[in-house]
Order: C-alpha cells, then structure tokens, then sequence
C-alpha cells in the first residue's frame, strides 16, 4: 500500500525519531511511504486556543497539501482525531499510526522485539476522540519479550491539553504529578503512548524528578526489530 | 449582608467583580492539601459508583440518546411549553409568575413572604435559588431563609458557599462539619460518627419544618402537559418543604420542562445513576398545584430566565441547557477533582460550569473558564444527555478570544500560523529556534525558559527542538 505520512509539526521538529520509527515498521511490512514535502501543522493548537480562522486556513492548507493522497498516516493520535472532526472527507483517509496497522492492514504482530517492562497510557483524544480502542495494546502484546504492565488510572488525562498546560500550568502540574505517580509506582522501565505532545509532558516531568522511566512513542517500541 | 453564603453571588450582579481568572484561583485551591484530599477521596468514590450502576444498564447509550432528543425538543419549542405550563399549573390551582431576571424573581419571593407576614422561611433544592443571590435578596428584606438540605445548610452555618452542583459540601470532611456543629448547633460533646452529625442537624431542623409558615424549592422538572413539578432529593428534607408549610414557592429555570409526564421516565433513570450512583433516587416528590387539605394550599412557580434565551439563541452553546444538573462531568474531570468547585468563581462549577457561566454571565464576566479543561472529553463520555462539553468550550474559547484587547497571545498566535503557513518559512522558523535554543539547552533538556514559557519550566522539563528535523532526515536517505 502506498502511505502518505504526516509527521506534524512537533514530530517534524521535536520528536523526529517518532516519524523514523513510523516509516520503518511500514518499510518493513512492505508499504511504501511518502512524505508530502509542503505539509506542516494541522492547526490543532490553533483551534483549541480559540482562533479558529487561522486553524481554518491551516486546515484548509492541509487538505491541499494531502489532496490526492489516498491513505494519509500520522503517529499523533490527536492531530488524526481533530483533523477528522474538521474535515469529515478525511474519514476513512486518514489514520492514526495504530490503527491503520490493527484496522486497516490487519496488522498485530509487526515482526518487534523489545525486552522491556512497559506501561501504556492511553491518551485522551486516542481513547474519545480517535477511538482507536485497543489498536495499541494489541499491538504491544504482539512485541516479543515485551512485558505489558498495568498502569493505575491509565483513563485519567495527564494534563498537557495544548496551551492549557502553559495558561493553566499548576492544574497542568498537579495532573501529570499524579499520572507519574502513577506510572513511576508499577515499576515499569518505559511508557509509551500514541501522542508524543502527552510524552512531552509526562517525559518532561519525569525528567524533572529525575525518574529512571524512559517514554518512548508505540512506534519507537513496534520498529525495535526481532533481529536486532 | 451580601455574601451571607460567602461567595461570589452571579445573580446580585457581583459576579464580575468577585470572579477572579481561574488560573490564580486554581493555584490557591491547589495549595490547600486537605482541600485536595476530601476531593480526590468524593470524587473518585461517585466516579465507582456511578460507573457500577450505569454498567448494569443495557440500554443506557439510548437512554442518552432519548434525554437529549428531549431536551432538543423542549428547546425547539421552548414558547408553547412554557405556556402550555403555565395554563397548566394555573388550572390546578397554582400562580405562575415570569421572571427576565434575578431580581424580577426575588421580588417574587419577597412579596408572597410580605403579603404572608413571613419573616422566615425553610428553602431546598437551592441551586438555582443560589444563582439568582435569594437568601441575600430575602434577608435584605427582613425575611430569613433557612437551608434545610444537609449540606447546603451546613455551608449557610458556615457562611460558607457550594463547590459542587450535587454534594455543596463536598470541600469539607466530617471533622470539620462537628467542629462546625459544636460552634452553632449542638453542644461540645458531639462526635464526627455520621449517625450523629446527621441526628443533631435533624433535631435542629425539625422544628423549623413543624414551625415554617412558607417554603421557597428549586425544581428538577417541570412538567409541560401537567403543570406537574418535581424534586428529586435523597434526605426526605425536601419533601418536608414541599408538603408542611402551608405556603410555596418554586423557582424553575425556563429550560427545565420535559413535555409530558411520561417523558420523566427517562430522567428519572438517567439522573440518580449519573449523581449519586444509585439506582433510584430516595425521594422523588412531585406536585401539581394545589390539593384541599393535602400539602401547601398556596402554590406559586417563578419561571426565571436569567439570561438563558441568550444561551438558547447561540446555535452551538444551547446545549448547555440540557443540563440536568446531575454533576457526573464534575466528578470525573481532571481539573475539578483538583482544584475543587470554588476555583471557578460560580455556583455552576465544573465542566458544565466552564460552558454555563460564561453564557448565562456573558463571556467577559468568565473569560478564562472555557480555558480551564485540558479538552480531555471525560465529561461528554459520561453526560447523560450527551452535551458535547469540549465543543462549546472551543466555541467559547473563540468568543473570549474575540472579546479580548489585543495581547501578546494573539500577536503570536497570528505569527505561528503564517510560519505554519509556508513550507521555507516554517523550516527557516525551525532552523532559527534551533539555533537560539543552543544556551538554553543542558544535557540535552531545556530546564528554563522566559515567560510565558517559563510556566512550562518552572515544574516540567522541555525536550528542545531535534538537531535534524524529520523532512531533513527525509530528504538526506533519499
């Protein structure tokens, strides 16, 4: 199959390694992938901070920009979900990384290895706005050698929300204090999710405590190939 | 004798001027570690039983479905219900009385308490009756209004003001409600044991119930086709208002009528699963006007507007007025169970209340309230008339945006999306910030940065921008 991938503007420039891994699990499972050189951000932040006119034209650039791209890929769950609320003709076009693996491909086992203790937190628009269900974890029960432990109020949101971790910042706090608790108590060596912005925030807290837990995207753990 | 509750009153007018932006106020709830406790223990505890006893219901997806076709109903055709109410109630031997505003409404009280010779008057289900600043409106007539639900009464004790649509008291834990009670209404030997705190506010109550001349309610539903109204409570204090003292007065939002009796079978599942977690509700009392010899035999019904045809005129913010005031969305967000109800400057606290306040208040009275959610859908999931909560507060996010001077925010905002908006300027943008971050950067974590990003900093670290973008790595393999 023939994927257009898009990257979004924290993967492009922040969390690069995100959109490698993405390209090498569907290299790997024999998709060819393309990468559209105009994109750029999808307006999510735009939107949720109110100014919905330059999130128009940014949405509207990103309909250009993909126009003639079949099956569009994006290794952000929230970016997918709001872009499909928008902009309904993007249904059934374009997916959320996990899912197009699980649903679409028919995917669970990518062929990944990845000795680990690993907790998966299930970010908010993944689970209510994207509804990719349990796309991910199907996919991390197929990872050899993964062991999938169980995070304590994996359903409760960890804070980022975009601005709302900037202008809300202590509630911001106190809610990605609790999820690292949370994570930090199952003993697990790494957390995953299908948001890297969420990874940002809970990577950047865990940072701050100088906890051991890595965070690393599902696509980093699925492209941790079976033969090293 | 304003802010005899304590808080800010939206309905005296004194909203505005009381409200502080949540941010600063969050901050402060957030520091109060008891606060924090009490809160995370209630809400976490409603959250478990609610989702038990919704669980048990096989056709609860459309129960949801049915409330809110029915508050879209009721809202299409808001006129003739309310007529069709008030003709109803009348025939039954009722007075309705239409009230724009607060004070219209207070006005309405205080005039049947005057013609009455009342002086006190036993109140509950008071939410709304909190809106519109009754108790400060009554006493400033000479009337004094007595709380006779637990918790609301323990708050007027207190002077104290609700944080939480269904539990008010939800702030205070039971070591604090026996201090409370020792300092006003029972003697030092009182125990923090439940049964105990509960008997000695009965002792207390009971013989305002047997000695009230007149009683002001709230109501949950009233009925269109029936003039019928309803409360639904759990202490069986209500219904020792609504049925002892010979005279009654009800305040009912405009957006609380359902069109037939039998349309109160939907809500009637769907609200004491959604508030309290049980499967019915202990007392439900419903009344249509007068009865001879049985209940009050003077039924007035204050139909209150207060600023809700504004909201119903907004295509996307109406929704709002399905709220049925069961307070599932307060419990389950991450921002409430934190910062508590008092944070958000508003009897309506909570998600609904970020959407509720700043439409019934107007969006320069609360213009950081639709900015208090980090967006994450809980309270639409659980919502039992399906009020797509995130929606409106990005609907009002643009209002409150639209409503402001020009700011720095804006100016910034402006320049990212036409950064964003070419492929050379967004990759030179990135290119740029790559290279200013260079001193900022320390083993490979941005640890501090000037305001406004500094909020980031002060408790989280930030990954900086990757030394090799993404399209660069792109195009280099290629």
């Amino acid at each position: 199959m023939r994927v257009a991938l898009f990257i979004t503007c924290i993967g492009d420039t922040v969390t690069p390694e995100v959109g490698r891994a993405t390209v090498a699990v569907l290299e790997r499972l024999g998709h060819e992938v393309s990468f559209p050189a105009e994109q750029t951000c999808c307006g999510q932040m735009h939107i949720n901070s109110g100014y919905r006119a330059e999130a128009d034209r940014l949405g509207e650039r990103f309909m250009e920009v993909f126009d003639g791209c079949e099956v569009i890929v994006s290794p952000s769950s929230s970016c997918v979900g709001t872009m499909r609320e928008l902009h309904p003709a993007l249904r059934g076009r374009l997916f959320e990384f996990s899912e197009l693996l699980v649903n679409e491909l028919g995917v669970t086992d990518v062929g990944a290895s990845f000795p680990h203790s690993v907790v998966y937190h299930p970010t908010c628009h993944s689970l209510r706005v994207t509804n990719v269900g349990d796309a991910p974890l199907q996919l991390l029960r197929a990872v050899a050698g993964l062991e999938l432990v169980e995070l304590p109020d994996a359903r409760e949101c960890c804070g980022f929300g975009g601005t709302f971790a900037i202008k809300n910042a202590d509630t911001s706090t106190a809610m990605v204090i609790d999820k690292c608790a949370a994570i930090v108590s199952t003993g697990a060596s790494v957390v995953t999710a299908v948001d890297s912005s969420c990874l940002l925030q809970i990577g950047g807290r865990l940072s701050r405590e100088g906890a051991e837990v890595r965070t690393m995207h599902l696509a980093e753990i699925l492209a941790h190939a079976a033969s090293g | 004798m304003s802010g005899a509750r304590g808080g800010p009153q939206p309905g005296d007018g004194a909203m505005s001027a009381a409200m502080r932006p949540f941010p600063a106020a969050a901050r402060e709830a957030l520091r109060d570690t008891r606060l924090r406790a009490n809160l995370a223990g209630a809400t976490h505890t409603i959250r478990e039983k609610r989702n038990r006893v919704v669980a048990e219901v096989p056709d609860w997806p459309q129960l949801r479905e049915a409330g809110r076709a029915i508050k879209v109903e009721v809202l299409a055709h808001l006129d003739t219900y309310l007529e069709a109410f008030e003709q109803a109630v009348t025939d039954a031997g009722g007075h309705v009385h239409w009230a724009p505003d607060a004070a219209a409404a207070n006005q309405v009280v205080l005039d049947v308490a005057r013609a009455h010779q009342v002086s006190e008057i036993v109140k509950v289900k008071s939410l709304t009756t909190d809106e519109i600043g009754l108790n400060d409106a009554l006493a400033a007539g000479g009337v004094h209004a007595i709380e006779t639900d637990l918790a609301e009464l323990i708050l007027q004790l207190d002077g104290d003001w609700s944080s939480h649509i269904l539990v008010p008291a939800i702030h205070l834990n039971r070591t604090e409600i026996r201090d409370l009670f020792r300092a006003t209404i029972a003697d030092p030997s009182l125990s923090d044991d439940p049964r105990e705190l509960a008997e000695a506010s009965r002792r207390y109550l009971r013989e305002r119930f047997l000695t009230a001349r007149m009683a002001g309610s709230g109501a949950n539903f009233g009925v269109a086709d029936s003039g019928t109204v309803c409360v639904v409570e759990s202490e069986g204090n209500g219904r020792m208002c609504t049925t002892l003292p010979p005279v009654l007065v009800t305040i009912l939002g405009i957006e609380k009528l359902v069109p037939t009796f039998g349309d109160l079978e939907v809500f009637l599942q769907l609200l004491p699963r959604s508030s309290t977690g049980e499967r019915m509700n202990p007392y439900t009392s419903l009344w249509t006007g007068v009865t001879p010899g049985d209940g009050p035999q003077e039924f007035h019904v204050v139909l209150l507007d207060g600023g809700r045809t504004r909201v119903l005129a907004d295509e996307v913010g109406r929704q709002a007025l399905h709220c049925i005031r069961c307070s599932a969305c307060l419990n389950v967000c991450p921002v409430y169970s934190r910062t508590g109800g008092h944070a958000y400057g508003s009897i309506y606290p909570g998600p609904i209340g970020a959407i509720l306040t700043p439409q019934l208040y107007g969006i320069e009275a609360a213009p950081t309230l639709p900015f208090a959610s980090s967006l994450c859908g809980a309270c639409y999931e659980v919502c039992p008339v399906m009020i797509d909560i995130p929606s409106v507060l990005l609907h009002l996010r643009a209002k409150a945006v639209a409503a402001e001077a020009k700011s720095g925010e804006r100016l910034a905002m402006k320049a990212v999306s036409w950064i964003f908006g070419g492929r050379r300027r967004f990759v030179a943008a990135a290119r740029l910030g790559r290279l200013g971050q260079r001193p900022l950067v320390r083993r490979g974590r941005i640890v501090r940065l000037p305001a406004p990003l500094a909020a980031w900093t002060r408790t989280r670290d930030l990954r900086p921008l990757s030394s090799e973008s993404f399209r660069d790595w792109w195009e280099r393999r290629r």
